[in-house]
């Protein structure tokens, strides 16, 4: 059986982790290899570099960054950011990622997907989700690493999975934006939702506050890993500590020792 | 202490070079002929499928010098695989230094394929081995022999598996952790 991920994410906003709420007032919270490194050697399953900036100036994840980082670490490396054709995609991997993620890129051309899926394999093609409940329905964000930028796409959440996995994504990261930056637990009851309608893995990003929060999307069983950056930058509690929390509640962990 | 990584093409074998780099000042990529031959241990790494690293040893002259070699090699992912005689991924003809083949996962629907993540590896004598390690696999070894660590998703498989010098581990002890580097160093000790 794997074991369930605990995937902390590195925000990067020129050249610095930054950690906003609900998407927005970003601050400062650390430097990139310093974080990396901590968690790396604190037993995270997995690590994702997000260059938040880059979709919204249009501009491709930073190149020295990707490298640095996939020398300091060895678990795997997944990054995001303006990765918007199968040659950015390319040199990426070739910097020592492991996975790419796409989000606005693959909205923007939903073939992307596939291009990248046939050219390097699902298994490292990742599609992040922005999504909002407006209080009706789940609808998908864009462009959202700059609030000037963000916009509300006309695709709803559970359609866009469904054709993501379509169009051959590997993996799903759900963003879910009211949850973002506010540490009051992840969304169980849309997860659940989009569980239903993929096979692929779903992995939890919104939300962690405490380690119950963990405990509860693992044991609700509608999610592969849950993501959390805030609870980790902050200090408010390490990646062991949930790790171990996790194994004593009988969740299947990699105990990173 | 020489270690040469070979250089079989497809991306990323920065992992892996950074990897071996942090133990061994002297870890070189190549695809030379005499570096392989003359080196103390010899990475055989494989991204992409059975067909193309075995493409690129033929088109460099490579499958006899490799399967000549007396040190010990070390074949990752893909580099364990076409350790065996043969791979059902486009039906490729492999090293033939194990004698079983390389299968596709036929698993029910709840199992992703690809096998991907952390998973556990139960090895039989060396038990301080025994961890978790990170894989991204389609196809996989059937138990043999010649297995020494065995993980289990859907059906058991062969994790590891060691012929005379040539060792293999389907996982990617590069991106593993602390239990990869151990994996490493181990294989670094024969």
């Amino acid at each position: 059986m794997l074991a369930k991920r605990i995937i902390p994410c590195l925000d990067v906003k020129d050249g610095k982790v930054v950690k906003g709420v609900k998407f927005d007032n970003h601050e400062i919270v650390g430097d990139i290899i310093e974080l990396a490194s901590r968690y790396s050697n604190d037993g995270a399953d997995e690590l994702v570099f997000y260059d938040i900036s880059a979709s919204t100036k249009n501009e491709v994840v930073k190149n020295k960054w990707v490298e640095l980082v996939a020398r300091e670490i060895n678990i795997p490396f997944c990054v995001a950011g303006g990765i918007k054709t199968l040659n950015i995609a390319e040199r990426v991997l070739n910097l020592g990622a492991d996975k790419i993620s796409i989000n606005t890129p693959a909205l923007q051309d939903p073939e992307l997907i596939t291009n990248l899926a046939n050219a390097f394999g699902s298994q490292c093609v990742v599609v992040g989700v922005d999504s909002f409940y407006d209080g009706n329905k789940y609808s998908v964000y864009a462009k959202t690493g700059d609030p000037k930028t963000k916009y509300k796409t006309t695709k709803d959440t559970v359609s866009w999975v469904k054709e993501a996995q379509e169009r051959g994504a590997g993996e799903i990261v759900l963003n879910c934006i009211n949850q973002d930056g506010v540490r009051k637990g992840y969304d169980l009851e849309q997860l659940s939702l989009i569980r239903k309608q993929i096979s692929i893995p779903l992995i939890a990003s919104g939300g962690a506050g405490k380690k119950e929060d963990f405990l509860d999307v693992f044991e609700n069983n509608c999610v592969d890993g849950a993501l959390a950056a805030s609870i980790f930058h902050k200090k408010i509690i390490s990646i062991g500590e949930v790790k171990k929390f996790l194994i004593d509640n009988g969740v299947n962990i990699r105990n990173g020792n | 202490m020489s270690i040469v990584i070979v250089d079989s093409g497809g991306a990323n074998l920065t992992s892996i070079k950074n990897a071996f780099e942090k133990i061994s000042s002297q870890a070189v990529v190549s695809i030379d002929e005499n570096i392989i031959s003359n080196a103390d241990y010899v990475i055989l790494p494989g991204v992409g499928s059975a067909q193309m690293v075995m493409q690129s040893l033929i088109s460099n002259n490579l499958v006899n010098v490799i399967k000549s070699l007396t040190q010990p090699v070390l074949g990752i992912c893909v580099g364990m695989q076409i350790l065996f005689n043969s791979s059902e991924e486009q039906n490729c003809k492999c090293l033939g230094l194990i004698n079983d083949d390389i299968k596709k996962f036929n698993l029910p629907k709840d199992k992703a394929v690809p096998h991907m993540g952390w998973n556990k590896v139960i090895f039989e004598s060396e038990q301080l081995l025994s961890n978790y390690y990170y894989f991204a696999n389609s196809y996989y070894a059937p138990i043999t022999k010649d297995t020494t660590g065995i993980c289990e998703y859907g059906i058991e498989f062969s994790a590891t598996v060691q012929k005379d010098n040539f060792f293999g581990c389907q996982f990617h002890p590069e991106k593993s952790s602390n239990s990869g580097i151990k994996f490493i160093q181990n294989f670094l000790k024969y």
